[in-house]
């Protein structure tokens, strides 16, 4: 039979030709979602203008790319991992446990966060006392905490308009929902008192513990279908909004700036997201993104180095580089990290 | 038959042709019945119709593209300034270098065009161009630097807001609102219309082009995602067909029937059912972290492909192979021929057209999945060819499937566009498949 004599050269020739090819030429990139835009913006220019082949850019989220940065050192894991949030304890000691050792930290900007809803509704100035009261479970009602029954944005706020609150807002595996508790629920819930109120009856060994137990209950949302968490990307979100007139979507700025044909963006705290506003720190939703690369592997895949040297570089990350056009909000301290990669300064202890 | 009707057990013998009571109601309750039949189709069918209507409203647009054609100075003080037309010592020139020799090109040709849009700026004017353009640029200067110092004919695409203006998703109310784009740059096109320089011919690009980033939605392609499943379908056929073949000859035909081939029976229906994820996570224990095969590459998506799609066309061959009749067997035995010689000269060929049916359906299944690949790097972006030589499926690559998703997560809605065209592309190779399996069932399928 022809057909399995062609079959076993075939796992033959695969079988040799994969331990020739073994040695790896292309940077390898994985992790959060949020960052995979800026990546590829970064990795296409990359491939333009360097003689290196192009980095290849995987989503998939910050926590597993963490995971799969911490898998080994070697040439079939990851160089890069993109994260939207800080590295944590766990994963530098699953990390150490696997033999990576040292790990560089790059930041390279911020993002912001953002309320949008249809074009055509009416505006909203939101403050985080005003999602808070919208969205917890439970808020205060004449000094005391009562199961949330407001329906109403008006009930909320009388300058509000009347329209029911529908909200859309990231699930708990994305980075952003992360942002959006404690820079707007938990910040909502101390300006609306029930935080306090919440410690005085959380239970717990010390302070510390109380004050946790205090926060996770500030972080409890209404589950009357009043706050819709929502686990696909952005593009699930814009269409929801898009459905019902009533609803409001928590974005990426980057994304929103993409869409504002389509969206109408609150303010927050008085405050129009822009990246000049984040940059300039008045805006109060924003967070830093990172990337974390394997020291290891510098010098000995292609290309890493000059890689991250380029993310970093002016010509990207600056304030007028593709990077902030396409909507991160470029990093005041970007000298500093330029120097820390050129150095190759792995990361120390977490504060 | 105590249940008779009260009409026929009086005895009175109604004519057969003045239908009585019965006739009429049996008559009505088969009418009913088929139109169940009828009305489940048509729900079908409109499902069907209002899926292919919404990609392809959607789709059919991404294969034009808007692209402006204008003659440019490759001036050779910025693009070689040393002079030696050394392609080492040009690569010293970024993209940024390009960018502004087609921005003083383009500026230069709308002057020369009498060309000008009240309240747009210079900065503005270029940007209505792709930023994909300096790439393109470079990429052909490097691959020919002889060619500095000439004017060349260069058609550029434009950005993915002023194509979407020439396809209905961008209008002047929206612009005014978009900050991607303003009214007076849709002027401007419109402008570069009237005088034949901005057009929209078939895209070619969109099929053999790499993917590209959220900013140049009007860049990105299918090409290495085309290749990646080529590659794929090509190492799944050579593994799977063989192997699942021999399997069911021998569980058919040589296998003893007993606890052993019941639960080898058992196993492979439930491998067949199976959620496709379960072997991605499979695939990447195995593979990629114990076999330590290279991630993103299309060989270990082909071998995940063939685990997932081996139980369907092992059943699918045993079907055919029991479907040969026995007197075929037995008459090949009964003038003297061997076991193997009877499998192989009489019952394997007539089981062909079927066999080759369901190799061909389990392609076609294992063409559109997506989740698999998930798991071991293919759903990424890859922006480099791989090698046509045996060593590409080493090289990282994507797949059909793959892009569709990747697309429908960016920002851009002109990538809304792109996604839907990518899966008119797909559901041409599956139908075409399916179409292949048909014919193959016409032309050779033998009845007893």
């Amino acid at each position: 039979m022809s057909l399995l004599k062609l079959s076993a050269s075939t796992i033959a020739i695969a079988a040799v030709s994969a331990t020739a090819a073994m040695a790896r030429d292309q940077v390898q990139v994985t992790g959060s979602s949020t960052v995979l835009p800026y990546a590829t913006i970064v990795a296409e220019a990359f491939g333009e203008n360097f003689d290196f082949p192009s980095p290849v850019v995987e989503g998939g989220g910050s926590g597993a790319g963490r995971k799969k940065l911490c898998e080994g050192v070697g040439e079939n894991t990851v160089d890069v991992a993109n994260s939207s949030s800080r590295i944590s304890q766990s994963d530098i000691d699953l990390c150490a446990a696997n033999g990576v050792t040292e790990i560089m930290e790059v930041r390279i900007g911020y993002d912001g966060i953002v309320f949008a809803s249809d074009i055509n509704g009416p505006e909203f100035a939101f403050t985080p006392a005003h999602i808070y009261n919208a969205l917890a479970a439970q808020v205060v009602v004449d000094g005391a905490l009562a199961a949330n029954a407001n329906t109403n944005w008006n009930q909320i706020d009388a300058s509000f308009a009347d329209q029911d609150i529908l909200m859309f807002v990231p699930g708990t595996k994305h980075g952003t929902r992360e942002v959006f508790d404690t820079k707007v629920i938990v910040a909502g819930c101390k300006d609306t008192g029930a935080y306090d109120l919440f410690l005085a009856v959380a239970t717990g060994a010390d302070d510390k513990e109380k004050e946790d137990a205090a926060k996770d209950a500030c972080m409890a949302l209404r589950t009357d279908g009043v706050s819709v968490d929502i686990d696909g990307d952005y593009t699930e979100t814009l269409a929801r909004v898009d459905a019902d007139a009533n609803a409001i979507g928590v974005f990426g700025l980057s994304f929103y700036q993409n869409n504002t044909d389509k969206l109408r963006v609150a303010t927050m705290g008085g405050v129009v997201p822009s990246t000049e506003s984040i940059a300039a720190g008045e805006y109060p939703v924003s967070r830093p993104l990172y990337f974390y690369v394997k020291k290891a592997h510098i010098g000995v895949i292609p290309g890493l180095k000059e890689y991250i040297e380029f993310f970093v570089s002016d010509d990207m990350a600056g304030p007028d580089g593709p990077l902030a056009e396409y909507g991160l909000v470029s990093d005041p301290e970007l000298a500093a990290t330029q120097a820390a990669v050129a150095a190759e300064t792995p990361m120390g202890p977490l504060e | 038959m105590t249940d008779l009707p009260a009409d026929m057990s009086t005895g009175r013998a109604g004519s057969i042709l003045v239908p009585s009571r019965l006739m009429t109601r049996r008559n009505a309750t088969e009418w009913r019945f088929r139109m169940y039949g009828v009305c489940a189709i048509a729900v079908s069918l409109s499902v069907l119709a209002i899926m292919l209507w919404t990609i392809f409203a959607d789709g059919i647009s991404s294969f034009r593209q808007t692209s402006v054609t204008f003659p440019v100075l490759l001036d050779a003080e910025t693009l070689d300034p040393d002079g030696n037309r050394d392609r080492a010592e040009m690569t010293g020139v970024t993209t940024i270098g390009y960018g502004k020799v087609i921005d003083r090109a383009f500026l230069s040709l709308l002057t020369s065009e009498g060309i000008a849009v009240e309240g747009l700026s210079d900065k503005d004017a270029r940007g209505i161009l792709s930023k994909e353009a300096a790439g393109q640029l470079r990429a052909r200067v490097l691959a020919d630097p002889a060619i500095v110092g000439q004017t060349i004919n260069m058609t550029l695409w434009t950005n993915a807001r002023i194509d979407g203006y020439y396809k209905g998703r961008v209008t002047m109310e929206t612009a005014v609102r978009d900050g991607n784009v303003s009214p007076e740059q849709l002027q401007l096109a419109d402008l570069l219309q009237e005088r034949g320089i901005l057009s929209m011919p078939f895209n070619w690009e969109f099929l053999t082009g790499p993917d590209a980033s959220d900013q140049r939605p009007e860049a990105a392609g299918l090409g290495i995602s085309i290749i990646g499943s080529i590659y794929m379908m090509i190492i799944v056929a050579l593994l799977c067909v063989p192997i699942g073949v021999a399997a069911s000859i021998y569980l058919e035909e040589f296998a003893p029937k007993n606890r052993w081939t019941d639960l080898i029976e058992v196993n492979i229906s439930n491998l067949a059912a199976v959620p496709s994820i379960v072997y991605g996570i499979l695939g990447l224990a195995v593979f990629i972290n114990f076999a330590e095969l290279p991630q993103s590459s299309s060989l270990v998506g082909a071998l995940v492909l063939t685990l997932m799609t081996l139980p369907t066309i092992i059943i699918a061959t045993r079907a055919s192979i029991r479907a040969v009749p026995p007197s075929i067997r037995d008459a090949a035995l009964g003038v003297g021929a061997s076991k193997m010689q009877t499998v192989m000269h009489h019952v394997l060929p007539l089981a062909m057209p079927g066999i080759l049916t369901g190799a061909i359906l389990g392609l076609a299944t294992a063409l559109g999945e997506t989740a698999p690949l998930l798991l071991i790097g293919m759903v990424a972006f890859v922006d480099n060819f791989p090698a046509v030589a045996a060593s590409g499926v080493l090289e990282p690559a994507t797949a059909l499937p793959v892009q569709v998703y990747g697309w429908a997560q960016r920002s851009d809605p002109a990538f809304i566009e792109r996604s839907s065209g990518a899966i008119i592309v797909l559901l041409f190779f599956l139908v075409i498949m399916n179409a292949v399996a048909i014919i193959l069932r016409r032309r050779f399928e033998r009845r007893w």
